[in-house]
């Protein structure tokens, strides 16, 4: 049998990721703890727990994702728990708990992207960016190029069905993707590297 | 017959701000915002839930709960309801199942727990509750006591259609001092959560993952330590939150457990103690909404040891020449050669230190010796500490309020026993239930410059050491007897166990001593329980008058008003509507 990781423990624990050269590394700063201030402000006093989403999203932003530092920090400027807050993130997919590459491609598998090419798309996107399609786990739905640049997820439906197979670069949408696309798309975000 | 008829039920139960409510197929009156699966459960009609308890916001998430439920039919506009020859409406019964936990009942409503609506339901959600349980009864220590278990047993299908291989998730994880975490058992009630959140304010347990993964964990550096952790471990239905004390101890099953009250403070929480033949295996707390709720505090739960730790009395002890040790005696000629001693001493010179850990019936008889002894110099000694604001009461005796009652005492002549004592004024003591060189402050020095030193305790303790005769109480775990708490309600102590080895009830102890030392016209003196003693008392307190063993009950009687309240109850009556 092998040895179980500690299950709390894992909670706090930091995944290193080769992502983490493109993004500043989390820091409290004055302009970090105004904005946060900001958000908070817009819910009634006692209900500053409502505002850890906001913050949450705040943080991936501008840092790609939640490490265990900044869970703490939010934890404390919404006066809440850090475990709430850890419960937050880990129950929705679309929070990080470890840095994506510098551009983050998001293919869509639900059905109907399916239906009109997404599985071949995502293998084929695999292929482009050298990320073995096999990394992409259950519990680890996200993978990144060892040289950080990229990172790969398959998530459910983008919002655009009617003009699949779909996929995201970072926050813009592509419909309509074929091979030559992709190879165009990839050309192109390569050399904004 | 005629206004009987004229007078629906529905108007009736209206009029005491109830409703009728049919469960299978009885009716029956229920006041108004009643949740059904109180209402089923009042009348014996058990509702089986995970996620609800009576003291916890109702989360509504286990799904255990599903009733079927029917309303009488909604009336087209202008029509006027009918209603049958019993003054019902007809009941019509809705095809899906509700939970009892989160619904209250209403007039007129129907709910069945027997139909295969309702079975269906508990089937299914059972079915589910197990696609990821380790299946591990045989090693759990909850078995026998597990809420799961229970109902599966109850309402399961007791076979497996789920094939694929389960989700692991942590095991046996240290989430606090006191408690582990086996997350694989748990069915994500939310008990613990709910706890930890409302009732100790302290946010420490969350639940993290989701769908199948959800898992219930504290953060990493924050650690399930608050004085109140064990109370989840209790509440947990299941075998997920189990007590680092208590595991693999012994299978619940074994134990009997005895309902009497925690001895720790003025409060008098009331317990359960579990025992086995003569060794008590753990305390759990006992619902009492004017006590103690369903709480009590971890290190009150834990301080249990000493009943059968290895420096306990078993046998009385004499000591008859300064010099040699304590040797063993017998009962009967060591209590005629103490009264023999006591009567040889002059009152004056002879005071007595007696314990508000004594139950009222040993306080009275304690008055009674003094008084035969000509004895003044008689007191308590004080224990005070800090209030937590939840359970414990500031008071660390449990007894004060019965020992100001009985002896008229309260600590504070004690200072001049002390004194006495230290400038030699005072030669021969008598020291009940305490270990005076502890709280009291009298040095063993002094004690050993005593002409006589008597005894009664019930272990070992640097007082016991320098006595010349010792005489084995018990705990109280051992005895029956009264108390009364700090607000003023007295509660019944009830013998969990036998008196270990030789030891003796502390009362019989009493008992004993006041008919060796003289002839005293009282019943009390030939009590042969401490029930009859209480007799007594009822007569000559006024604050006792009518208190009866009987009447005490379980949940005690409130005959005092003290002004003392106990913080976590005052929150939780503010909390009710
Ligand atoms: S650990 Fe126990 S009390 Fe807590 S959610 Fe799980 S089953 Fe419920
Ligand atoms: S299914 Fe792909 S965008 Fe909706
Ligand atoms: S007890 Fe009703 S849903 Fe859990």
């Amino acid at each position: 049998m092998t040895e179980q990781p500690d299950a709390i423990a894992a909670l706090a624990e930091t995944k290193p990721s080769p992502g983490e050269k493109y993004y500043p590394p989390f820091k409290v700063t004055p302009e970090l703890t105004k904005k946060a201030k900001a958000y908070i402000a817009m819910y009634p006093k006692g209900r500053e727990q409502s505002a850890v989403l906001p913050l949450i999203h705040l943080v991936q932003e501008k840092h790609g994702y939640i490490c265990p530092q900044s869970v703490l920090w939010i934890a404390e400027m919404c006066q809440s728990t850090p475990i709430h807050v850890q419960g937050i993130v880990s129950f929705y997919p679309g929070i990080r708990t470890s840095c994506p590459g510098k551009w983050h491609i998001r293919v869509c598998h639900t059905i109907a992207c399916a239906l009109s090419g997404g599985e071949e798309l995502l293998s084929y996107v695999c292929e482009k960016i050298g990320i073995d399609p096999k990394a992409m786990t259950e519990e680890e739905p996200m993978a990144v190029s060892a040289d950080g640049l990229w990172s790969i997820e398959a998530v459910e439906c983008l919002a655009a069905c009617g003009f699949g197979p779909n996929l995201m670069v970072n926050d813009a949408l592509y419909s309509q993707m074929d091979q030559a696309k992709v190879d165009d798309l990839i050309e192109e975000y390569s050399k904004k590297a | 017959m005629s206004t009987e008829q004229q007078i629906l039920p529905k108007d009736a139960a209206a009029a005491e701000g109830k409703v009728n409510v049919q469960i299978n197929g009885t009716w029956y009156r229920f006041p108004k915002g009643t949740r059904i699966a109180d209402a089923c459960n009042s009348v014996g009609v058990h509702v089986p839930c995970f996620c609800y308890h009576p003291k916890l916001s109702v989360a509504g998430s286990c799904r255990m709960c599903l009733v079927e439920q029917g309303m009488p039919p909604r009336l087209a506009p202008g029509a006027t309801p009918t209603y049958n020859d019993d003054g019902y409406q007809t009941i019509q019964w809705m095809p899906r199942a509700i939970v009892a936990c989160a619904n209250t009942v209403a007039e007129n409503m129907g709910i069945r727990t027997n139909g295969t609506v309702c079975t269906e339901a508990r089937r299914a959600v059972l079915e589910f509750l197990l696609t990821n349980h380790p299946l591990d009864c045989p090693i759990c220590d909850q078995a026998g006591e597990c809420k799961l278990q229970e109902y599966t047993a109850d309402y399961g299908q007791l076979t497996h259609r789920f094939t694929e291989s389960k989700i692991k998730k942590g095991k046996n994880l240290s989430i606090g001092p006191r408690v582990n975490l086996d997350q694989e058992r748990c069915v994500l009630c939310r008990r613990c959560v709910r706890f930890m959140k409302e009732i100790v304010g302290e946010e420490v347990l969350g639940v993290v993952g989701r769908g199948g993964r959800n898992a219930i964990a504290c953060y990493p550096g924050k650690t399930l330590d608050s004085n109140y952790s064990m109370n989840v471990v209790d509440i947990c239905p299941v075998g997920a939150m189990t007590s680092k004390d208590f595991r693999f101890k012994m299978r619940v099953w074994f134990l009997k457990s005895t309902p009497t009250i925690d001895v720790n403070c003025g409060t008098g929480t009331n317990i359960n103690i579990w025992t086995r033949e003569q060794q008590v295996y753990r305390i759990t707390p006992r619902q009492n909404d004017a006590v103690n709720s369903c709480w009590m505090p971890d290190d009150h739960r834990l301080n249990y040891k000493y009943i059968n730790a290895p420096e306990r009395l078993l046998t009385p002890l004499i000591r008859t020449d300064q010099q040699t040790e304590q040797r063993p005696a017998a009962w009967e000629p060591l209590l005629r050669a103490v009264a023999e001693q006591l009567r040889r001493c002059k009152s004056s010179e002879l005071a007595i230190i007696a314990s508000a850990r004594l139950t009222n019936e040993e306080l009275y008889l304690t008055k009674h010796l003094a008084d035969l002894l000509g004895v003044k110099a008689l007191d308590i000694v004080p224990r005070v500490g800090e209030n937590d604001g939840m359970l414990i009461s500031a008071d660390r005796n449990p007894n004060t309020t019965g020992a100001k009652l009985i002896l008229g005492k309260d600590g504070s002549t004690l200072p001049d026993i002390v004194r006495g004592i230290k400038i030699g004024k005072i030669r021969s003591l008598i020291v009940l239930g305490e270990d005076v060189t502890a709280e009291a402050g009298i040095p063993a020095e002094q004690l050993r410059k005593l002409d006589y030193l008597l005894v009664m305790a019930h272990s070992e303790s640097p007082t016991t050491q320098e006595a010349d005769a010792v005489l084995p109480g018990v705990t109280f775990a051992e005895k029956h007897g009264t108390m009364i708490n700090v607000t003023g309600r007295i509660q019944r102590l009830n013998q969990a166990i036998d008196p270990l080895g030789e030891a003796r009830a502390d009362w019989d102890i009493l008992r004993a001593l006041l008919q060796e030392c003289g002839d005293v016209p009282l019943k009390a003196a030939r009590a042969t329980s401490s029930m009859e003693i209480l007799e007594e008392m009822a007569e000559q307190f006024e604050a006792l008058s009518g208190v009866t063993w009987a009447n005490i009950g379980n949940s005690g009687r409130q005959i005092l008003e003290t002004g003392v309240t106990i913080p976590l109850i005052e929150r939780e009556h503010a909390k009710q509507p």
